[in-house]
């Protein structure tokens, strides 16, 4: 007997964006999205090139400043925070991989997508284009890689963010890997499993308020080509390798509209929900997930102490001045963000399950379902360090837009602007707004998440346990940013 | 919305506004000068922590030890540079209580963004304040969640 086919999920609530003409013209445009991410590429080789070739002193060279201060500070102040994967959409380093995997620029010709590279057949049916289109192995997918992608980074971010050559060097291969791997894989596999940006992203687009889903479940399953998936001569397939019709969170889905404008029954919406819905989804609840959480929280901790904090000699070891420096501060990076993070949230997991009956889950299912509510206050800390960061940093911007390669230009007259703080003493007042609002966020999604695990039932114990550490958690934070160091 | 969950929202909120906008108790204001030698090299202060008292008149003398560095004290304002051989002084009444970073205003190095000190002009009620607004908001998040029973699984879902 064949197993019953899973239910359809269930169209969200919210507050459809797609509605209004002007905003489904604006998404049917695919050209919109290629002039943007061409834009951003051009931001992108201007980076590299300002890194390679330009002068040593980060805060005059672009690379530093347009990347580590001006994209992060809006990326995770703004974009990510309120939109989820938004900068995916126009994130120009799988854009030549796409290009030449589409054959095409922009719009698809109209006989359908041709390859203007094919070293092999197609091996998937999602790889309508170029490129060997090869499956990403099985035993890769998942966010792991880009879980260690992230803490190689991280740990080298004290070198990556002073030296504008390694931030070039960085960027550059990043662009080949991306160039490499969409020659061989099919569509968007390095932004899935590779990029060590995309897996926090991801992490953390399942509180955004924004989301693209179905407008009804139903309508797909009556509908057999499945042209959002697989393309046709309206459009291209997901290039995320989604399923559009059952996509029930944000994580993998970069926002294209590729499947709104290929979707023949016009069935594919955006709008804007209530966050964290997507925390509850209990089926896509993963381990890899859980420490990604667990490795975001950790290091939102790690950077203000190291890069804000008054010691100097932690700051020389995080910059590799001295080997065995460098290899104690990478030991305690990694024994926290792997050892004594998650080991804190077993325990919270173990004391919980007894406290609220929930005796029936496994122990590492617990484990797994808790690190959800970290994302609320993990993002809130990161929107606390990068405020610090950005407020006190952004004015070298202007500088550098007259003189992105600091050889002495002074192409749009702000060459001479002098560095002053934006909005000094405001940055406290709104690290402290931000990681309040994290913490009332984590307790909210404590509660549904232990509410999914007891059947609807929820346990003041449990979360009263739960909320204790998070409460713990974020006087850490506090203390940090408002607190005396030392 | 149940009237047992009102009741904690304005519960929360009036807890919160007398968090914010009451004086908390204290020391008194302190007066007189401290002046403090501060002394700059690659990448850090030392001391990189000064506490002072409010309404302290402070004096920061700045002596560069390796090359030019600059001191700013964020929240205040002030600021001064220093060559080897030539401290600098800055000089403030500290009116303002809280934790302000001390930042190196003179590109210094690579490290140069990340040269900071910390000044603590105490009473630190900022911190106080927001571990208090942490408190209750954890407290009253629970209290408003437990005030109503959560539906079965299935039951009324979005």
């Amino acid at each position: 007997m064949k197993p019953a086919a899973a239910p359809p999920p269930t169209p969200t609530a919210g507050w459809e964006l797609t509605r209004y003409r002007p905003i489904r013209a604006l998404l049917a445009r695919r050209s919109l999205n290629w002039a943007a991410m061409t834009a951003a590429l051009g931001g992108l080789l201007l980076a590299i090139l300002a890194g390679l070739l330009g002068t040593a002193a980060g805060s005059a060279n672009f690379g530093i400043v347009f990347v580590w201060i001006v994209w992060w500070g809006l990326l995770m102040t703004l974009l990510l925070p309120l939109g989820g994967r938004l900068w995916c959409l126009v994130c120009p380093i799988p854009a030549a991989g796409e290009w030449l995997q589409r054959g095409a620029l922009v719009d698809p010709p109209s006989a359908g997508p041709t390859p203007l590279l094919q070293i092999a057949p197609a091996r998937s049916a999602a790889a309508a284009g170029g490129g060997m289109g090869r499956s990403w192995p099985r035993r890769w997918q998942g966010i792991w890689l880009q879980n260690a992608g992230f803490l190689a980074v991280a740990l080298f971010s004290t070198v990556i963010l002073s030296r504008p050559a390694v931030t070039g060097g960085l960027l550059l291969a990043f662009l080949l890997a991306a160039l490499v791997l969409a020659a061989i894989f099919e569509h968007r596999s390095f932004c899935r499993y590779v990029c060590p940006v995309g897996g926090f992203i991801g992490l953390y687009a399942l509180i955004s308020p924004l989301e693209l889903r179905v407008r009804d479940p139903l309508v797909c399953q009556g509908h057999r080509t499945k042209d959002c998936a697989l393309g046709s001569a309206a459009g291209y397939g997901c290039p995320w390798l989604l399923t559009p019709w059952s996509l029930e969170r944000n994580a993998a889905c970069g926002l294209c509209g590729e499947c709104f404008r290929t979707c023949p029954k016009e069935n594919v919406a955006v709008r804007l929900r209530w966050p964290g819905r997507d925390l509850l989804v209990a089926s896509a609840w993963r381990l890899d997930e859980a420490y990604k959480a667990c490795i975001m929280l950790s290091s939102a901790a790690i950077y203000p102490l190291v890069l804000l904090g008054p010691w100097g000699r932690l700051k020389a070891w995080a910059n590799l001045e001295t080997l065995s420096g460098f290899a104690a501060y990478a030991a305690a990076f990694l024994l926290l963000s792997l050892g004594l993070l998650p080991g804190l949230h077993l325990a919270l997991a173990a004391v919980v399950r007894r406290a609220a009956g929930l005796a029936g889950v496994s122990l590492g299912r617990l484990f797994v379902a808790l690190a959800y509510p970290l994302i609320p206050l993990g993002l809130a800390a990161w929107v606390a360090f990068t405020l610090a960061f950005v407020f006190a940093n952004a004015a070298y911007a202007l500088p550098v837009l007259s003189d992105p390669f600091g050889w002495g230009w002074d192409l749009f007259g702000t060459a001479g602007v002098a560095w002053r703080p934006l909005l000094p003493g405001w940055a406290p007042r709104l690290q402290a707004l931000v990681l309040l609002l994290g913490l009332v966020g984590s307790i909210v999604a404590a509660d549904g998440v232990l509410r999914r695990l007891g059947d609807g039932r929820r346990s003041l114990a449990g979360l009263a346990a739960a909320a204790l550490l998070l409460t713990a958690e974020t006087i850490g934070f506090l203390w940090l940013y408002l607190g005396a160091l030392a | 919305m149940s009237r047992l969950r009102l009741a904690v929202l304005v519960g929360v909120a009036m807890l919160g506004a007398a968090i914010l906008a009451l004086p908390w108790p204290g020391s008194p204001p302190v007066p007189g000068e401290r002046e403090v030698v501060v002394r700059a090299s690659q990448y850090a202060y030392a001391p990189g922590v000064i506490r002072v008292g409010r309404m302290e008149q402070v004096t920061l003398v700045l002596e560069a030890e390796d090359m030019t560095h600059g001191l700013y004290v964020d929240g205040y304002g002030a600021k001064t540079e220093a060559v080897p051989g030539r401290p600098g002084r800055l000089r403030f009444v500290a009116d303002r209580v809280g934790k302000f970073p001390l930042r190196c205003s003179t590109v210094c190095g690579p490290l140069h963004p990340f040269m900071l000190g910390e000044l603590i002009v105490e009473p630190n009620r900022p911190l106080w304040r927001a571990v208090a607004l942490a408190l209750l908001l954890a407290a009253g998040t629970v209290a408003f969640l437990a005030a109503e029973p959560a539906r079965r699984a299935g039951e009324g879902e979005a």
